[in-house]
């Protein structure tokens, strides 16, 4: 790293020091890059882990149950103890990417204490800024607009990191993992959870946490049912929730009323790509996120992307995986090996029928591993579904059988080389 | 900010009766504010009452944010008279007081042949009002200046003058410089009672017993004018609450349209627009609903979709999937059919600034100097100061040179550090608006002055540490911090059982 009053030049920026960040760096200085600068806009490195206090991290990286603070620790150690220096508090407002001429810097345009206001030069940048929630301005809830209506993660800080209660009679709205989770949370917290309420007629979260948040505690699910008025002039007052028809639109004379101070949202993560954006990447609006090939580099040569930002996991244990890739992907890039695609090498992939994304969403077929994974996300539950892969002709390539499909849990499909060999476009599907 | 400028917040306010006033103006929104300001020119002793715990926070902060053009209130009204004559001290007024201000133009559309009329009618009658460069322009030639409008549109009027505004930075600004030129500001003063004895002076008193008194008594409450006026006159008009409900959508939607698009005006307004706010964002409502109570703004599933649909005759190119807020407010319609700014007949001293609805925003700079005359001709002496200061600046670090950035950043770190992600505003910024005359002490007070919460994550990630700021500066502890009015509360209690916590 070279200094001057103005400028900084690295050959690796990462933004973003949550556990996508943090584990590409890893996995990037282990590949053999050295100059790596860690950026990130919070107090402290390890992102939204750091609120989440409940265990069941790293059951599939390290084999055993953490939580959130101690699988960011030992992430945060691992870059410790290769120098991997991180500069806390600062926030990338700009990213510039190069002219597509090799060997021009990205200029990353920073702001923070220690910085001042900077610009950096990078020769390889991996975005890793992780999502936001979705509020109730995004998904237009009726009625007034009182204090007590909080997005689940801002409740979850709240209480686990500032140790402050918010709320003791309370209604949350969508079942994702985070709804879930702060169900339990404010439970063991005192508060009454009167019911979670779901828009879809199945869950969005994780069958473990289903049972063990909710069973255990006998909170109520309503599928089917959502958020139709909010009343209270100053602090939430009443919450009233309706069935809703199978165009998710509410049914009249099916409201039910819950007197109750706190409204919590758990209503989906939306990636954080303004960064991704100023830099021209090209985005998948099924994700939110980049597209990029199977090393995690999105349109833009030498611009890599991993974990949230990309697309939303459902288990931090996938995150750090696909950040390691990414690392080494930023690593092969800056070692010169970085390879651009041939078109006709290049292979594509496609959500076909029932599923929803998949990432990565190309694969260099010359460039690739022996074997990788391809994540998706399915768009409807099913008990013994068949996902299948086809050629660009229809033909079946490859035939995966799961017990069970469900869009909360990400499926994971191992490609190889052989799969891939006729080149051109490979769709997945979910076999009717 | 010199120190000295400090936390006004606080002061006076312990002695139950505050007397000597020379007028006492009930209600800090666009109208009471732009009066305060406007008197703090002069040597008067002036009093701002609000009933709540901030400026701005009826209509002046849930409206469209349109500086109108003045083309559409019918020639002769007074609503034509102040529209045009406010529209023009705008950018004067804006740039005094460091308020963001766009003059980025209106067109109103027509849908359909049958409208084209229309627009002739209204050019007629904005060239009646005195508005300047007003053109009709054929459908070729609207989608020429705005490539989004959708194809229906047959022709539109041209208003160069038309402009878009912060309405509650502006309302703050006001009311902070009346203050910074001695203007006194009471809130949470709840106005329950108005007396004189004989020809002496009002007495004012607060729901909570505190009185002021004052020779001259301007009502500027808004929504809640005629019960103020009622409180000392004999009834005069009424105020039936119309409410109209927006969508907000994120900046990626905000380039949209360069200028604020309006359809052809109905029986209830001047119907559904479109607009790009100041911050950069875009705006679509409002609808219109008659018969709503005094303190309902709640938004309706009918009403968003009464607004979608507007918004969607206007333009196909909205992604409503960027929508990141709605809202609603309630206009100050009276049941006369123009502003209200009079004396009350059978109450000499005591004036009217009522049924201010739209084009209110716009107009309030010049009510404000009619309500002066008002007040000067019924004997108010106004001999202004010698030091009288109009200006006002505020720190906005993100547009700022990169020198100055550095500069500012290397004195106080806390302008190098951004809180608030969404709309990378500083710790410096935030800390500014608590310190400020009429400082922010809510965490929509806060957003109002600054916008930390008013971008995409709505405040997800920076309300938990604009809390803390907020407990810092203004020395109290975090759950003692309100959300915006009386009674939202954010923090209920203290965790675990060393504090007791509230199991």
């Amino acid at each position: 790293m070279t200094h001057t009053a103005e400028k900084i030049t690295v050959d690796l920026a990462i933004v973003g020091a949550g556990p996508a960040g943090l584990a590409a760096a890893v996995a990037a200085y282990d590949s053999g890059v050295r100059d790596i600068l860690l950026l990130e806009r919070d107090k402290e490195p390890g992102g939204i882990l750091n609120q989440c206090i409940h265990n069941g991290f790293g059951l599939h990286v390290f084999g055993e149950e953490l939580t959130g603070p101690q699988y960011a620790e030992r992430f945060v150690r691992q870059a410790a103890e290769r120098g991997i220096p991180i500069r806390l508090q600062t926030m990338v407002l700009d990213i510039e990417a190069p002219a597509p001429r090799k060997g021009a810097p990205f200029r990353l345009h920073v702001l923070g204490p220690q910085f001042g206001d900077q610009t950096i030069e990078a020769k390889s940048v991996i975005l890793a800024m992780g999502c936001r929630e979705r509020t109730r301005g995004a998904i237009g809830i009726p009625g007034d607009r009182p204090s007590g209506v909080f997005t689940a993660g801002t409740a979850q800080r709240l209480i686990n990191r500032e140790g402050f209660s918010v709320g003791k009679r309370a209604v949350i709205l969508g079942s994702g993992d985070i709804g879930l989770i702060m169900a339990r949370r404010l439970t063991l917290e005192g508060a009454k959870v009167l019911c979670v309420v779901e828009l879809m007629p199945y869950s969005n979260g994780l069958a473990r946490n289903i049972a063990q948040c909710l069973n255990d505690f006998n909170i109520p699910l309503y599928l089917s049912h959502t958020v139709t008025d909010i009343k209270g002039h100053g602090r939430l007052e009443e919450v009233t929730i309706s069935e809703v028809d199978a165009n998710r639109a509410p049914i009249p004379g099916t409201e039910k009323t819950y007197p109750c101070d706190t409204l919590l949202l758990s209503v989906g993560l939306i990636p954080e790509n303004e960064l991704t954006r100023l830099a021209g990447a090209a985005i998948d609006p099924r994700t939110g996120g980049p597209l990029v090939s199977e090393d995690r580099q999105t349109s833009i040569p030498g611009l890599f992307a991993c974990g949230n930002v990309l697309h939303v996991h459902d288990l931090v244990d996938f995150v750090t995986g696909e950040a390691s890739r990414a690392g080494k992907g930023a690593a092969a890039y800056l070692a010169g090996d970085g390879r651009v695609t041939a078109e006709e090498e290049s292979v594509g992939f496609i959500p076909g029928r029932g599923i929803s994304y998949t990432v990565p969403h190309m694969v260099d077929r010359a460039g690739a591993p022996q074997s990788f994974t391809v994540f998706m996300r399915v768009r409807q539950p099913k008990p013994d579904g068949v996902i299948v892969m086809k050629d660009a002709e229809g033909t079946v390539v490859k035939r995966w059988k799961r017990p069970r499909l469900a869009p909360a849990e990400m499926e994971e499909l191992t490609v190889t080389r052989e799969m891939i060999a006729s080149g051109g476009s490979y769709t997945f599907e979910v076999e009717e | 900010m010199t120190s000295t400028a400090l936390s006004s917040n606080d002061r006076c306010c312990n002695d139950r009766a505050i007397n000597d006033f020379d007028v006492a103006i009930i209600g800090a929104g666009i109208v009471g504010a732009a009066l305060f300001r406007e008197l703090s020119r002069y040597r008067v002793r002036i009093v701002l009452l609000e009933r709540e715990n901030d400026v701005a926070l009826g209509a002046s902060r849930a409206n469209s944010a349109i500086v109108h053009c003045g083309c559409d209130p019918k020639a002769g009204t007074a609503m034509a008279r102040f529209n045009t004559a406010g529209n023009r001290m705008f950018p004067e007024l804006c740039r005094q007081l460091d308020v963001p201000f766009v003059q980025n133009g209106s067109l109103i559309c027509a849908f359909g042949d049958e409208e084209l009329p229309v627009l002739k009618a209204l050019f007629d009658n904005g060239r009646a009002n005195g508005v300047e460069h007003l053109e009709i322009l054929d459908a070729a030639s609207a989608r020429a200046l705005e490539p989004n409008l959708s194809s229906a549109v047959r022709g539109a009027l041209f208003a160069p003058t038309g402009g878009i505004v912060g309405p509650y930075e502006l309302t703050t600004a006001l009311a902070e410089n009346g203050v910074v030129n001695g203007g006194e500001l009471l809130l949470n003063f709840d106005t329950a009672a108005i007396s004189r004895s004989d020809k002496g002076p009002f007495t004012v008193t607060a729901a909570d017993g505190r009185t002021v008194t004052a020779r001259y008594v301007v009502n500027a409450a808004g929504i809640n004018a005629d019960k103020v006026h009622n409180l000392i006159a004999r009834p005069t008009f009424q105020i039936r609450p119309r409410r109209g409900e927006y969508y907000v959508f994120d900046k990626s939607q905000g380039s949209l349209f360069d200028r604020t698009i309006f359809v052809c005006p109905g029986k209830l307004g001047k119907g559904i627009l479109v607009s790009p706010t100041v911050n950069g964002n875009l705006i679509a409502g409002p609808n219109a609903q008659d018969g709503i109570a005094r303190d309902d703004t709640a938004v309706t599933a009918a009403g968003l979709a009464e607004v979608r649909a507007g918004a969607q005759r206007i333009t196909e190119a909205i992604s409503w999937r960027d929508t990141i807020r709605n809202f609603a407010g309630l206009r100050a319609i009276s049941t006369r059919d123009d502003f209200i700014i009079e004396e009350a007949p059978d109450q000499k001293g005591f004036f009217d600034l009522a049924g201010i609805k739209s084009p209110g925003l716009t107009s309030a700079p010049a009510i404000a100097l009619a309500a002066r005359d008002l007040l000067a001709d019924a004997g108010l002496e106004l001999v202004e100061k010698k030091d009288f200061n109009p200006n006002r600046h505020e720190t906005r670090f993100l547009s700022l040179p990169p020198q100055k950035r550095r500069a500012l950043a290397e004195r106080d770190s806390a302008y190098g550090r951004i809180v608030c992600r969404c709309e990378s505003i500083t710790e410096g910024e935030i800390i500014e608006s608590i310190r400020r005359p009429v400082g922010a002490t809510t965490l929509d007070g806060v957003k109002r002055r600054c916008r930390p919460g008013s971008g995409r994550c709505q405040g997800g990630f920076c309300s938990v540490r604009v809390l803390e700021i907020l407990a810092r500066e203004l020395g109290k502890d975090q759950r003692e911090i309100l959300q915006d009015k009386a009674g939202s509360s954010i923090i209920l209690g203290t965790r675990g059982p060393v504090q007791g916590g509230d199991q």
